[in-house]
């Protein structure tokens, strides 16, 4: 078993001059990256670590933008040894000081030795960080040493093991940061292995990415897999993407790309906001996989982006769909490679009364349920019940696995890593049925929503709410309600207020827009101000977010 | 021409943006620093200010660089229009 180290070594040294990822900012030309060139970038960074001290095996967090710094960056840190995470960096969107508690929640639970950040960023990292800080060194980004008479061969990452950690991956949120998945150079080799073996990689294939590399998604499939694995890539900047989706779709022509992954608001958003005059140049004929992953799959978001896009070569067998998590490295699942995608059309009142997924049949309400596909090589996949049972075929329970590719811990947290599995096999908190070897997901177990790919955990947002002087206290709810049209859910919120002035009303929901945007970067599509005793709780005095939801449903019907 | 501009903005905005249809948002009202409109809105709202007013905008063109209110916005589509 290799590791990251010597296989990015092997690359340099056996096809120095092939480019390993050509990097696409807006405003910039395209930057060619080689092996050669990326090796020396990361060394420069390999030997800024040393020369500060920072040992192999310890915790290097990398606060830095998307781009060739944050690049060279993470390589470096891997090249040295140490074990690299992003942080997301801040967002005009954020408040400073919201983002320093995320930051010093961090810290708190996953004790990094290091930070590496840019100069004018510095005051705002030291600013999060308490006195008696695990953290040695705050390396700023133009202090580096010059890579000059350096021996990238002798570098200290040759000397990590297969089941030594490689990486932490730590997912958005408040609470999600408070869990850093812990991986093995060994669980995500055997992982791309495997994920390349399900995809069918071949000498014609390109990876096109817009995600970011602090997400499972765009850090494994698009930039990870393509690197390690020789398959060239060309990654553009999310802020790029969102700002002007057709990128996207002018990059996969360009480079001639196959791959691509998604989520799926992300199918709406470019089938609706992109013009007709910008797709003149667009062909997407090359594009043979772009999987749809990281948040509910709908099949109408994919019927949405093939009709915009088949008359620019778009085909159909393209469509494919993945369910991935960090703590399996990414992929559990890929379908639509060997067969189209599956379609299972359910009886609707059976899923959600019954916990069954039987198929539809006339005259009664149905679902279309879009197959996540065959569980990838060396990933076992079960439905379990409450205790743990194993169920059978179109019985809805919590989804169970088991691989080679599994987290090693949750980072310096025992009691998380001991709740999570269960004799050998990772309770994925997701709802889900299986029909022989497809893999259907059907909901999740915990309170959370997935606005466009990112994870967002209520509690977050209803504690932001409450601060708004003029909402009662602990008399606010926050959930989640699919947008059709969006592909995605919308972030809503519910709050009790006195006021029945519609002046202040407005008032109070336009600060609490604002307070839960800047603490959380979560933008809210609604705020339903209510009066009191208007939120259901349960009789331990919990908020109940569902039956609060079916409330405001009701009555928000004839908006 | 200004004020039926700002009018029919805000009116956009408040319908499909805020979800509160009878909302009147005020010229000077912030609407990115604040957090009302986000990135993926903004998309939107250039796409609706292009069939509308019928002025050629790119796709990053409007951002927060660009304008922050209804007043902004109304000046850089006339400026545009002119």
């Amino acid at each position: 078993m290799s590791t990251f180290s010597r296989l990015l070594l092997d690359s340099y040294r056996d096809c120095p001059d092939k480019v390993a990822l050509t990097v696409l900012l807006a405003g910039q030309p395209d930057q060619p990256i080689t092996y050669r060139k990326l090796v020396a970038g990361a060394g420069v960074w390999a030997k800024t670590l040393e020369r500060d001290g920072i040992r192999p095996g310890e915790v290097v967090i990398l606060i830095l933008q998307h781009g060739l710094d944050l690049i060279y960056a993470y390589w470096g840190t891997i090249l040295h040894g140490a074990i690299p995470s992003i942080m997301p960096f801040l967002t005009e969107k954020l408040l400073p000081e919201r983002y320093r508690a995320d930051l010093s929640a961090l810290v708190d639970i996953t004790k990094p030795e290091c930070i590496i950040t840019y100069r004018e960023f510095e005051p705002e990292v030291r600013a999060a960080l308490p006195t008696d800080s695990s953290v040695r060194r705050v390396i700023v980004s133009d202090e580096l040493e010059s890579a000059a008479a350096m021996e990238v061969t002798a570098s200290q990452g040759m000397q990590r093991a297969p089941d030594d950690i490689v990486l932490l991956q730590h997912s958005s949120g408040t609470t999600g940061l408070q869990k850093g998945v812990a991986l093995s150079h060994r669980a995500v080799l055997n992982q791309l292995e495997s994920y390349s073996l399900a995809l069918h990689i071949n000498e014609e294939d390109v990876i096109v990415s817009w995600l970011p590399l602090y997400h499972d998604m765009g850090l494994i499939a698009g930039f990870l897999l393509p690197i390690l694995r020789r398959i060239p890539l060309a990654l553009l900047s999310p802020f790029d993407w969102v700002r002007s989706p057709v990128r996207l779709l002018q990059a996969v022509s360009n480079y001639k790309g196959t791959l691509s992954w998604l989520p799926n608001f992300a199918y709406n958003f470019c089938a609706q906001k992109i013009r007709e005059r910008d797709l003149e140049e667009v062909n997407l004929s090359t594009l043979r996989a772009v999987s749809n992953c990281a948040e509910p799959m709908r099949f109408e978001s994919h019927q949405a982006f093939l009709n915009r896009f088949e008359p620019y070569g778009l085909k159909a067998s393209a469509l494919c769909t993945c369910y991935a998590m960090a703590e399996n490295v990414f992929a559990v699942t890929q379908g639509g490679i060997d067969s189209t995608v599956i379609i299972d059309e359910i009886d609707r009142e059976a899923l959600q009364s019954e916990k069954a997924a039987r198929p539809a049949v006339a005259d009664r309400p149905s679902i279309k349920m879009v197959s996540a596909g065959p569980p990838i090589r060396n990933v076992q996949v079960k439905v379990v019940d409450e205790h743990g049972q194993a169920l059978p075929d179109r019985s809805i329970g919590e989804l169970a696995l088991r691989s080679d590719s599994m987290l090693t811990e949750y980072y310096h947290r025992p009691d998380a890593t001991h709740k999570a599995l269960m004799n050998g096999w990772f309770l994925t908190g997701d709802y889900g049925y299986m029909v022989g070897e497809q893999v259907f997901v059907a909901g999740r177990k915990k309170d959370m929503i997935i606005v466009g790919g990112k994870n967002v955990y209520p509690m977050d947002l209803e504690e932001l709410a409450m601060e708004v002087p003029g909402v009662h206290p602990g008399r606010v709810v926050a959930f989640g309600v699919f947008n059709e049209s969006a592909g995605t859910e919308d972030v809503v919120i519910v709050a009790e207020v006195d006021s029945e002035d519609q002046q202040e009303r407005d008032a109070i929901g336009d600060a609490i827009r604002q307070i839960v945007t800047r603490g959380s970067a979560v933008a809210l599509r609604h705020v339903y101000l209510v009066g009191a005793k208007w939120l259901i709780k349960t009789s331990s005095g919990k908020t109940a977010r569902g039956a609060n939801k079916e409330k405001y449903l009701k009555e928000t019907a004839e908006i | 021409m200004k004020e039926e501009t700002i009018q029919k903005l805000g009116a956009h905005i408040a319908s499909s943006v805020l979800k509160q249809p009878n909302r009147v948002i005020s010229p000077d009202h912030a609407l990115i620093s604040s957090g009302m409109i986000d990135s993926f809105s903004l998309v939107d709202l250039a796409l609706y200010v292009e069939d509308t007013f019928n002025v050629h905008l790119d796709d990053s063109e409007l951002n927060k660089e660009t304008f922050d209110n209804l007043e902004q916005l109304a000046a850089l589509i006339e400026a545009r229009a002119g």
